[in-house]
């Protein structure tokens, strides 16, 4: 055995059974004869990877992981305990700690705190939870934005689930039944737990077809498109694909990155709740098309019902061959595992997810390299949103030039925007490129309230806010850049004057402090210090010049020394409603927030 | 066999500068002249970058760049001083300085100087800027931990793990500003994996970790380096000839050392060298 150090405390039967039923028991039984020891900056994937879902099963088992539980599962994947410890510790959903819960707790209700709860009465849901003997976690966004306020609950010996998952899917998508739909076309319409269903309704033509066209031929209409990341970067696809296409000699992998907890977005839980076999599909045609053997979906903890579809249609698609060692008779193995996220809006980024994902803390890895060379396990890697890739489906099926009579030159195609605060029809909606701010607000109806426009938050909490003089804005990416703004993730957060916009804004900077992962200096410190100063001004009505003179030099540093977009774009919606004079309204501070502007 | 070197030609505040390939922009600097402050990288382990206080400009880059990570390429042109790379140096040791006891980081205390940094200006009247606070863990009598000095440089973790003991006694834990050097559930450290190396000790750039003798005599006041020889020898403990620096006090032995570039330690040691000295028993272990 390898010379691991183990403390005295040692695992329960519920514990033990917990961990074999998460990770399988094959695997529970190591024998080594020399030092072989998964710690560390050594990212050796036999057994670590499975030390997140160990922990959720070990959480789950008791409502918290305890010492012995921890011990139990180093011991099994032989991973170091003090490590173990540091991974566990990072994510939202585990406790460290023993609760004080009656035996017969079955769960622990998340209620989210984000801004489109925030102005939902959510503070009013949690006071009632707490009224009935319920333990309340306050959460980040819970990709519920469109029914907040939103709660989760987390299950203690029992499954998880979401209240609202019986919400019927016309409310979540109010233009269902709209025959120009391209991505939302399935959604509310074909079973999504039947494989069948989603073959009879034109599923898995699109695969057919690329393995007919061979990788080479896909990757070219994939990039003749114009297809840019949906996660939020907007990078092109096809200059992705063909750059992990290029790669030989290693193991490839292709990832669908699930983990959405960008604050407002829902978009990719919707896709995934009721159209997973796009997801699966899209996700083998990027396989193939890169000649990556391995599929990952590495999706947010808070999915239980996308997570279960999901899980679902995998299993229908190996049994149908669609999967596996010919995967769809195309010649080439492809298969895919899911695993769940445990609460860390930082695992959405790349390289903090392949960290994740391989059993380590979710800190991002300085680029480059980049994932395309060095991504999931140290191998060639395509990462995609699940909304950039069930495009590709359409990409194939119908060619380049088709997708591009959609959409603007740049920005070909249509976009999915995930709609929520005051309009009385909060929900996602597909749109072509180009389509104005006002127009979508118009789709989702009236203002609710009796309040007039005051802002729109653009990209969630990492875009921007902007002021109703945006509502011509075409919302492509190059008229948003142009605006200073993002489509980001495809938020549309529409605000009213009735709405204290303070709150809002210190919520925001207590995300990016709650979310940071730590490791680099500029953000660690640099959202707390933002925070600080958000909290003065709710406190006092206005900033100290002392504090003022900080804002921007803390900002700047944020954004040109950080090592991820999140201490990069961590002062963006707050500098922007800064200068959108947001905070003067309700607080009479003039608009000359901040030094120099 | 020769092997010969391909080199790489970059220009760095505007002179021409020629490195082996795979070299640091960190040492392309240094081979030019100019000193860059770090505070995570050393010689003896794998480069974290996570500080961010030695970074640069790159041109084409819209960020800036860890200079310890990163390497130097052909025609890459590197600024060390702009404005920039100035504000955000200096902003990491204010950053810094705002939120954890830096009055043991000697060299850092040079370049918060060469920057103007001036973290007190994080505190008002009305708003004291969030600190790290934590009690110093004494819990044996060879060395101290005290995360209140701590700035997460990762090299303790990389010293005890990867990069020399594979002991992987203490990892990271908790996420943000909570995040802190921890062994599991913070056991105390007999009842951990530690077996005292010392390496944690040798590489902590801030006596967030340090031998007992020195937090003692510091208590008491009797901490005086600038009275402290260091003598050089080879430990006796066994065949491998580790090099061990003697520090002395008094005539007194208050710490040891090993040099980073000795080809047998590369500055680390194991318990014997590093704490044989001092006649008192290990910590008992089951
Ligand atoms: C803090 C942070 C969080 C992110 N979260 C997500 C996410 O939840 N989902 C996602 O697809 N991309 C997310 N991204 C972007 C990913 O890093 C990456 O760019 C994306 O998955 C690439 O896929 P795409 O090209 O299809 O957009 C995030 C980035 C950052 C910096
Ligand atoms: S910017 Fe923030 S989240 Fe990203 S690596 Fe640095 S500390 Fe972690
Ligand atoms: S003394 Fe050695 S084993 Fe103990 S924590 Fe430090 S580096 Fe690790
Ligand atoms: S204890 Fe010392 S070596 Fe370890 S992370 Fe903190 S400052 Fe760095
Ligand atoms: S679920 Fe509350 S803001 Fe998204
Ligand atoms: S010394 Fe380069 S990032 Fe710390």
């Amino acid at each position: 055995m390898a010379d691991l150090f183990f403390g005295d405390d040692v695992a329960d039967d519920i514990e033990i059974a917990a961990v074999a039923t998460a990770i399988g028991a094959p695997t529970a039984v190591v024998h080594e004869t020399e030092r072989l020891v998964y710690g560390g900056t050594h990212r050796r994937h036999d057994h670590r990877h499975l030390l997140l879902p160990a922990l959720h099963g070990l959480q789950n088992a008791k409502g918290w992981i305890s010492p012995g539980g921890l011990n139990h599962v180093c011991e099994v994947l032989q991973v170091p305990p003090a490590e173990a410890y540091g991974v566990a510790t990072f994510y939202e959903m585990f406790r460290l700690d023993e609760p004080e819960h009656r035996a017969d707790v079955t769960h622990v209700a998340h209620v989210c705190v984000d801004a489109a709860c925030q102005i939902a009465a959510n503070e009013e849901l949690i006071a009632e939870l707490e009224a009935n003997g319920e333990h309340v976690h306050r959460s980040p966004c819970l990709g519920q934005c469109e029914r907040a306020p939103a709660q989760f609950r987390q299950g203690i010996g029992g499954p998880d689930s979401v209240p609202a998952d019986t919400v019927e899917v016309a409310r979540q998508i109010p233009q269902q039944g709209d025959p120009s739909l391209r991505l939302l076309r399935n959604v509310g319409v074909v079973d999504p737990t039947s494989l069948d269903a989603y073959r009879a309704n034109g599923g898995y033509q699109a695969l057919a077809k690329a393995i007919e066209m061979g990788p080479a031929e896909v990757c070219t209409a994939v990039a003749d498109s114009g297809l840019s990341g949906r996660g939020g970067a907007a990078f092109p696809t096809g200059v992705k694909w063909r750059a992990v296409a290029a790669e030989q000699g290693r193991p490839k992998h292709v990832v669908a990155n699930c983990d959405e907890s960008e604050p407002g977005t829902f978009k990719d839980r919707i896709v995934m709740e009721h159209d997973p076999f796009a997801v699966i599909e899209s996700l083998t045609l990027a396989g193939l098309a890169t000649g990556a053997e391995n599929g990952w979906i590495y999706i947010r903890g808070e999915y239980p019902l996308a997570t279960a579809r999901l899980e679902n249609a995998v299993i229908q698609a190996r049994e149908a061959g669609l999967l596996g060692a010919d995967a769809a008779e195309s010649g080439h193995r492809f298969d895919i595992e899911i695993r769940r996220g445990a609460g860390a809006y930082i695992c959405g980024e790349e390289t903090a997810l392949f960290a994740s994902l391989e059993g380590f803390r979710g800190e991002p890895r300085s680029k480059p390299p980049f994932p395309t060379t060095h991504g999931l396990f140290r191998e060639p890697t395509a990462i995609n949103n699940p909304e950039t890739l069930i495009n590709t489906l359409d990409i194939v099926l119908h060619g380049a030039e088709d997708y591009r009579s959609r959409g603007t030159e740049r920005s070909p195609g249509t976009k999915l925007l995930c709609v929520s605060g005051r309009v009385s029809e909060p929900g996602l909606y597909e749109v072509e490129f180009g389509t104005t701010l006002g127009q979508v607000l118009d789709l989702a109806g009236p203002l609710t309230g009796s309040g007039t426009l005051a802002a729109v938050l653009m990209g969630g909490a990492a875009g921007s806010f902007v002021g109703p003089d945006a509502l011509d804005m075409p919302l492509t990416l190059e008229d948003t850049r142009e605006r200073g703004t993002t489509l980001g993730s495809g938020v549309v957060m529409a605000f009213t004057d009735e709405i204290d916009m303070t709150d809002v804004l210190v919520r925001i900077a207590e995300f990016f402090k709650n979310e940071s992962c730590g490791q680099c200096v500029p953000c660690r410190v640099g959202t707390v210090r933002q925070h600080e100063t958000m909290v003065q001004f709710q406190t006092k009505g206005s900033l100290s010049p002392q504090r003022r003179s900080l804002v921007d030099d803390i900002a700047e540093v944020m954004v040109d020394a950080s090592i991820c977009g999140l201490g990069h774009t961590a002062a963006s919606a707050i500098n922007s409603a800064m200068d959108l004079g947001l905070l003067s309204k309700s607080n009479g501070e003039g608009p000359q927030f901040r030094e120099g502007s | 066999m020769t092997v010969t070197e391909v080199s790489v030609n970059l220009t760095i505040n505007g002179q021409a500068v020629s490195v082996p390939e795979g070299t640091s922009i960190h040492k392309a600097c240094e081979s030019a002249g100019i000193e860059t402050p770090t505070l995570c990288w050393a010689e003896n382990l794998t480069p974290v970058n996570v500080c961010r206080v030695c970074v640069v400009e790159v041109e084409g880059s819209r960020a800036l760049v860890p200079s310890c990570a990163r390497a130097a390429e052909d025609e890459m042109v590197v600024q060390t001083d702009s404005p920039r790379v100035r504000h955000s140096r200096k902003m990491v040791l204010e950053f810094l300085g705002s939120s954890v006891d830096l009055s043991q980081a000697t060299e850092l205390a040079e370049w918060m100087r060469h920057y103007g940094a001036d973290p007190d200006r994080y505190d008002q009247p009305d708003l004291v800027a969030e600190r790290i606070s934590e009690e110093p863990k004494i819990q044996d009598d060879l060395y101290i931990r005290d995360y209140d000095k701590c700035v997460l440089c990762y090299k303790c973790v990389e010293a005890c793990g990867d990069d020399a003991q594979h002991t992987y006694a203490i990892a990271v834990s908790g996420r943000g500003f909570g995040a802190r050097i921890s062994t599991e559930f913070d056991t105390v450290l007999p009842d951990s994996a530690c077996v005292y190396c010392g390496n944690c000790i040798g590489v902590c750039p801030t006596g967030a970790i340090q031998f007992k003798t020195e937090f003692d005599m510091r208590a008491a006041g009797e901490w005086r380096p600038d009275e402290q020889d260091v003598t050089t020898t080879v430990c006796s403990f066994c065949g491998v000839g580790c090099n061990l620096e003697l520090h002395t006090q008094d005539d007194r032995i208050v710490k040891v050392t090993s040099p980073a570039d000795h080809s047998v330690t590369h500055g680390h040691l194991c318990i014997k060298g590093r704490f044989g000295w001092q006649y008192v028993q290990p910590p008992t272990r089951k």
